[in-house]
């Protein structure tokens, strides 16, 4: 059932064929759930920034293919274990690459990604400040832009006009 | 033979836009005034014989031609016919006849309605849309074309993808492809533009209405999406940053921007350069959407080499395009002269900020949503961006934008006074601090920033009331001279107060539903209740269903509130499609005013209980009404007078100095 998430995405612009499995089930299922209200709740946070790997840009939160299902209870069992936050996703991404993170960590590969944002504001901000600045000083760019036919005519009522 | 004549008529299509692209624009640049004004009639026969085209398609799939390959593949005879209709475009072949069924609609419109413009600025712009018509005429000609045969024809056809048999799917893409398209009249002007290398604040008031109207679809096409993913995919987001989404967030972002610089570009004369440069910028953006959806480079990098064919044309229309406009502005931008002095506390300053961050936030999804593709392409490297990217780098970026926004309609031209706004605006600051206090006051452990996030929509809200009532003056005047000076107000300025009122309703609803949604999932057996805020819903067994082409397991429940009242009954379902073996997932919502009540079921399980997945989302429909105001905002903005289409020419200066032009 993950395509069908799928499908209604692609459909938003353009209407992919997909290929669907016929069998679906709910994404979390209550099986899987933790009696520990406060682990559990730290399950469902880590799920939502882990990539189902076979799935397209879905979270193992979202998702109803198998592997979610065996990340999610993974997910718990290394929590149950005692592991911290950051050790469940360490071990994940030693398994599985940093595919499985939704949220990339910030390395040089990564640069260009993260830094891209704030560069574009930071540049369109100093290049704003630049042109207004240049603008306030240059008066003479108010004058109209007139084409040659204008200019004679405007030449020609200063003529006149004198 | 249905199907052979509208081949046909698209070939002849292809040639009269061949014609529409050259002789007009040789005709301005050689002084022939017949070759000039042959771009309109030309213009509206292209449009006939498209729509020729696309008529054969739709009776070949309304009267069910199976003989036909592209019917017998997404089409059946059991389907209603809303759905037979709908199929044109449910799939590759038909969305692109779609697309250019609408590029051509765009043309013909600017031939018939466009009696005011200067001859060479429209035999221009027609030009360039003829070449973007004839590029995708011939995209479709030779690598996608609807009116295959197959040899032998076969009784029935495979059906239309279950997903897509909603009503949703007669909506969603024509609106977002009016957008998409749309924008293509924005970029043929400003190719007509930087080939005569002359433009003027009027180039702006007969681009507006055409943005407007673009920018409006594509709102209303994104919001529908959005609900249709909502209602139909069984976990209720409502955005999942999803690189299909972003391909259509991206030249909304580029179209919002174009929108307020085009203002400033009419009434003040500023920004030509930077207008020029979005309105290349919107339209390229949706042929990156074009070209992501349509390659196969979503699914993978590697789908797209396995069958490049349409990839690769997409991909080479989008270098000649984006690349050609990018170097014909590199090249005639000097040209333009810029005018129309600034402070830069102004009504032009404050749009100037707007400008930035639309940009900004635009190339954050950009970069996003292309990344991994670049490094996978470069490196075989495979990284995700997955939602808490787009969470942590585009919500930053918007939230300066929407703080500056009630500010920027209080600000004058040339020269504002931010003091004297902040002044006006502290009633509304006053109402948005109330409402962060009542939303601490009000929620249980839920997160920190909601009630900031709440205070900050009502902000909006009541800011975009202050800007009514400070051009009423209705607190000063009596109510009488208020409401005439109310009646007296241009439909623009309602546009925008009715536009910014709608962005703050859309806020409050994402803000509520995200932070105050509660969840409960659950295995039930016949006769349990399940509680969701202050809901209880007893689950009274499941049992089979037969629609006309699906068969459906539905469970029945019914909703009480918890101190008994009954409120309704409702069943969510899982439909099976035996024509494709697919299954979808029929959630069933109960709307309880602006909130809702959002059930979902599971497959059953071995032991009998039937697992439920139960939503209770907050003012969730507040997402989408915004939407719709701002729609609303909109179509008041152009039905104003100054924008109309056909308007007898209102600026005589304006018009004079153009005569004088040509």
């Amino acid at each position: 059932m993950n395509a069908v998430r799928r499908t209604v995405c692609a459909v938003l612009l353009a209407l992919l064929p997909v290929l669907v499995t016929p069998r679906a089930a709910l994404a979390v299922e209550p099986g899987e759930m933790l009696k520990d209200a406060t682990l559990e709740g730290r399950a469902r946070a880590l799920s939502k920034e882990l990539r189902c790997m076979v799935c397209q840009n879905q979270s193992i939160d979202d998702s109803e293919a198998p592997l979610a299902h065996d990340l999610r209870v993974l997910v718990r069992e290394r929590l149950q274990a005692g592991d911290s936050d950051a050790e469940v996703v360490d071990f994940l991404v030693a398994r599985y690459g940093e595919f499985v993170l939704l949220n990339p960590r910030l390395s040089w590969r990564t640069a260009v990604l993260w830094g891209l944002p704030p560069a574009v504001l930071l540049l369109g901000m100093v290049a704003v400040v630049i042109l207004v600045g240049r603008r306030r000083t240059t008066p003479a760019a108010e004058t109209p832009n007139l084409n040659p036919a204008e200019e004679a005519r405007l030449l020609d009522l200063l003529r006149r006009e004198n | 033979m249905i199907a052979e004549l509208g081949h046909y008529a698209l070939m002849l299509a292809l040639g009269l836009a061949l014609i529409q692209g050259s002789m007009p624009i040789f005709g301005t640049r050689s002084g022939d005034v017949v070759l000039a004004s042959m771009a309109s009639p030309i213009a509206l026969a292209q449009f006939v014989f498209v729509a020729l085209a696309f008529g054969a398609l739709a009776v070949c799939y309304v009267t069910s031609d199976f003989s036909v390959m592209n019917v017998y593949e997404n089409s059946n005879s059991g389907m209603p016919l809303l759905y037979r209709l709908t199929s044109i475009w449910g799939n590759h072949e038909g969305s692109m006849m779609l697309w250019v069924f609408i590029l051509a609609l765009f043309g013909a419109l600017v031939a018939a309605f466009g009696g005011n413009l200067p001859l060479v600025l429209k035999a221009n712009a027609l030009g360039v849309q003829a070449w973007i018509a004839a590029a995708f005429q011939l995209f479709i000609l030779t690598t996608s074309n609807p009116f295959l045969r197959l040899a032998d024809a076969p009784f029935e056809g495979r059906d239309l993808n279950p997903i897509l048999q909603d009503p949703g799917l007669a909506f969603h893409p024509p609106l977002l492809y009016l957008g998409y398209v749309g924008f293509s009249i924005a970029f043929s002007f400003a190719i007509a533009a930087l080939i005569e290398g002359r433009i003027d604040a009027a180039w702006a008031r007969w681009v507006r209405p055409w943005v407007l109207g673009a920018w409006m679809c594509l709102t209303l096409g994104i919001a529908g999406g959005s609900y249709w993913a909502y209602y139909e995919l069984g976990w209720g987001g409502f955005w999942f940053w999803d690189p299909v989404e972003n391909a259509s967030l991206m030249p909304w972002l580029a179209g919002t921007a174009l929108l307020h610089s085009a203002v400033v570009m009419e009434k003040r004369g500023a920004l030509k350069v930077w207008t020029i440069l979005l309105a290349i910028l919107a339209f390229s953006l949706s042929l990156i959407g074009t070209f992501l959806v349509r390659s196969g480079v979503l699914t993978s990098v590697h789908a797209f080499a396995v069958d490049p064919r349409r990839g690769i044309f997409i991909l080479a229309i989008l270098a000649v395009f984006i690349g050609g406009a990018l170097l014909l502005f590199a090249a005639r931008a000097p040209l333009l002269k810029q005018g129309g002095l600034f402070a830069p506390i102004s009504r032009e300053g404050a749009l100037v900020l707007n400008n930035l961050f639309l940009t900004s936030a635009c190339a954050t999804v950009f970069v996003g949503t292309l990344y991994p593709l670049a490094l996978e392409t470069l490196t075989g490297e495979k990284i995700s961006v997955g939602p808490p990217f787009f969470n942590a780098t585009f919500g930053p970026l918007l939230i300066p934008l929407l703080l500056a926004m009630p500010f920027g309609p209080l600000l004058g031209w040339k020269r504002g006074d931010l003091v004297a706004a902040a002044q006006r605006l502290l009633a509304a600051a006053m109402v948005a601090a109330l409402a962060i206090a009542a939303g601490f006051a009000l929620q249980h452990g839920g997160p920190v920033m909601a009630p900031f996030g709440i205070g900050l929509a009502i902000f909006i809200m009541t800011g975009a009331l202050v800007d009514v009532a400070e051009r009423t003056m209705i607190l000063r005047l009596p109510i009488g001279t208020a409401l005439r000076r109310a009646a007296g107000l241009p439909r623009s300025a309602w546009g925008t107060v009715l536009a910014h009122f709608g962005i703050g309703v859309t806020l409050f609803g994402i803000v509520s539903v995200t932070a105050w949604g509660s969840e409960r999932i659950a295995a039930l057996r016949s006769g349990e209740s399940i509680d969701v805020a202050h809901y209880r819903l007893t689950f009274e067994g499941l049992f089979d269903r037969a629609g006309p082409n699906y068969r459906e397991r539905v469970g029945r429940f019914v909703v009480r509130r918890t101190s008994g009242e009954w409120l309704g009954i409702i069943e969510p379902s899982r439909r099976s499609f035996p024509a494709r073996n697919m299954a979808t997932t029929e959630a069933a919502l109960m709307t309880r005013r602006l909130s809702q009540l959002y059930l979902s079921l599971g497959d059953p399980n071995p032991d009998g209980t039937v697992p439920v997945r139960l939503y209770f989302k907050p003012q969730v429909l507040m997402i989408w009404i915004g939407a719709l105001i701002m729609f609303a905002g909109g179509a008041l903005s152009l039905s104003d007078r100054r924008l109309r289409v056909g308007a007898p020419r209102p600026a005589k200066k304006a018009a004079a100095a153009l005569q004088a032009a040509e």
